[in-house]
């Protein structure tokens, strides 16, 4: 009950702040540049598809590469909207509100993790119309677009949790917004550090990467190791966010 | 035990690094008992109700909340507790109503018992009116006032309150000290505070914290007995001799100040400036000045926390410039 209590504080509070409002309309625009851009191509390519065999169709060529947009908005939207989490509590003095209250340190994580993903699952939701409006001129691909979505969910959810973390480290937005994106540059580009290595290296660091899992939902193969990674990510992140809030209390 | 006992603290040290910041506390409040800690600044006050809070974790020692442990089961320890910090912890882009629905929910109280909570607590704090303001834009005072709603809102048997008369014009701390005294009626209250007067005004029990450890814990009744005059200051137009003064019952040494001012030690006794007078007329001493002096908690505070610091102080008046 105190979960959602304090996801819905946190939904409130997302939603009073501009700076969230800002990030729902740069997504939007930014999605539906890139949609254009690859209906544009799509357009071109049409009079040639239908003599090859096993040719994309609009969702393969116009909708997954901006979901996949959608995705790289993240990277930078997530640490703008995580920054502020834990860390704006501890300047603004009002963690000590949560702290003082009969509530556990997994509720307090679990109550923010829930409160930022209602607001991403908005934008997700928001994002998800933009393709839905090629319905007016053609067919989607429903089951492609399904598993975009889901790829584009996960991530996000991951995306979150690590952000979450990162503001437990850190009194200041900013340097919490920082290091999130680091981080998640990092995750996304994991896979650079195999290339020229052996061929075990170089599946063990494309398999760390988020953009493996992600790429593969894209394209609609829908395997339960890259719901499970996105899984254990989120569980990593918010584990060590509520060990670092109990840490909070010893250390000083 | 005491079951009265409400907040029991036991050996509580915090250590910051190798700053040993609290040494050892040990004290009880009971129901009905508003305690007033004084301190000057970095003696362990914020420090120590944080740790009875559950904001800070002590590096060694008990805290109990109406019997239950606070490392053992802090979630029921808290269910007992409000606590207003140094900074009160308000959501500025939240209306004074929505905040205080927020903080009734995160103490379990729902939808009809949390309204009535909330209309209960404003109308204490005198807040009927600001319900529907943002907090960000209320004068300090009320946001002062919001932040004590907050800690007395779901009726806590503990009410932690840090300096919560800082930066209040005098009308307002008049009123709040009123409920804080209130407050002390069936609950207990721990607040800390610079302001003297406040302790005399609302506390039943002080207790003054110099560098970590308790150096005075008293019932105020008990120190204002300790505070009866023991020494007075007359002035005479024409100075009896010494004898004669001292040939007064109950007068022990007579120490003279300047040329007509003398000061008299003497035990408590109400009835020693009654006899001088009487004395004065009979004698034609001409007395125009008679002060009972007493030691005040201001040179008590000064005394017990202060004395070590002024001399460094006055041995290196060039510093700190």
């Amino acid at each position: 009950m105190n979960i959602l209590n304090i996801a819905a504080r946190e939904l409130r509070s997302l939603f009073l702040s501009p700076l969230s409002w800002a990030v729902l309309a740069i997504t939007q625009a930014f999605v539906a540049y890139a949609l254009l851009v690859k209906l544009e191509l799509f357009l071109q390519l049409k009079p040639h598809l239908p003599g090859l065999p096993g040719a994309p169709g609009l969702t393969a060529i116009v909708v997954a590469p901006a979901l996949k947009a959608a995705g790289m908005v993240m990277l930078l939207a997530a640490p703008l909207v995580t920054m502020r989490l834990v860390s704006e509590e501890r300047r603004s003095g009002t963690l000590s509100l949560l702290l003082s209250a009969p509530v556990s340190m997994t509720d307090i994580v679990l109550g923010k993790f829930l409160g930022v993903m209602s607001f991403f699952s908005i934008v997700a939701l928001v994002i998800l119309l933009t393709p839905l409006s090629l319905l007016t001129g053609g067919t989607l691909d429903y089951g492609l677009l399904a598993s975009g979505f889901l790829g584009l969910l996960l991530l996000i959810a991951s995306f979150a949790a690590a952000g979450l973390f990162m503001s437990t480290l850190t009194a200041h937005p900013a340097v919490a917004a920082v290091s999130t994106f680091g981080l998640l540059l990092l995750l996304w580009n994991l896979d650079w550090a195999g290339t020229g290595a052996a061929e075990g290296v170089r599946s063990l660091f494309s398999y760390l990467a988020v953009t493996s899992h992600f790429n593969a939902l894209l394209q609609g193969v829908v395997d339960s190791a890259d719901l499970i990674y996105s899984l254990l990510m989120v569980a990593t992140f918010l584990v060590l966010a509520i060990r670092r809030l109990d840490a909070m209390r010893l250390g000083h | 035990m005491g079951e009265q006992s409400l907040i029991e603290v036991a050996n509580l040290h915090r250590r910051y690094g190798d700053v040993h910041a609290v040494q050892g506390l040990d004290f009880r409040v009971r129901r009905g008992e508003v305690l007033g800690f004084l301190g000057p600044n970095g003696a362990g006050k914020t420090t120590t109700m944080q740790m009875i809070c559950g904001v800070l974790a002590p590096s060694q020692g008990t805290v109990r909340i109406g019997g239950v442990d606070l490392l053992e089961d802090p979630i029921a320890a808290k269910r007992q507790l409000g606590y207003l910090p140094e900074l009160p912890p308000l959501y500025r882009e939240f209306t004074v109503d929505e905040y205080l629905r927020y903080c009734a929910h995160l103490h379990g109280l729902r939808k009809h018992a949390a309204t009535k909570a909330m209309q209960e607590t404003k109308a204490r704090c005198g807040l009927q009116d600001n319900g529907r303001r943002l907090i960000g834009n209320l004068s300090k005072g009320y946001q002062q006032r919001v932040g004590i709603a907050q800690a007395i809102l779901h009726r806590p048997a503990v009410v932690v309150l840090d300096e919560p008369t800082v930066g209040l014009d005098p009308i307002q701390i008049r009123e709040i000290r009123e409920l804080m005294s209130e407050l002390g009626n069936d609950h207990g209250v721990i607040l800390s505070t610079h302001i003297l007067p406040e302790v005399q005004a609302v506390c039943d029990r002080v207790q003054i914290l110099h560098e970590g450890r308790l150096v005075l814990d008293e019932d105020l009744v008990q120190l204002s007995k300790s505070q009866r005059p023991r020494s007075t200051r007359v002035k005479f137009r024409r100075p009896p001799s010494r004898t004669a003064l001292t040939g007064l019952a109950g007068v022990g040494r007579v120490e003279s100040l300047d040329a007509d001012t003398l000061r008299l030690h003497h035990a408590d006794d109400d009835s020693l400036a009654e006899r001088i007078v009487t004395a004065s007329v009979a004698g034609d001493w001409g007395l125009y000045e008679l002060i009972s002096e007493s030691r005040s908690l201001e040179e008590i505070f000064v005394e017990l926390t202060f004395g070590e610091g002024r001399g460094r102080d006055e041995q290196n008046p060039g510093t700190g410039t």
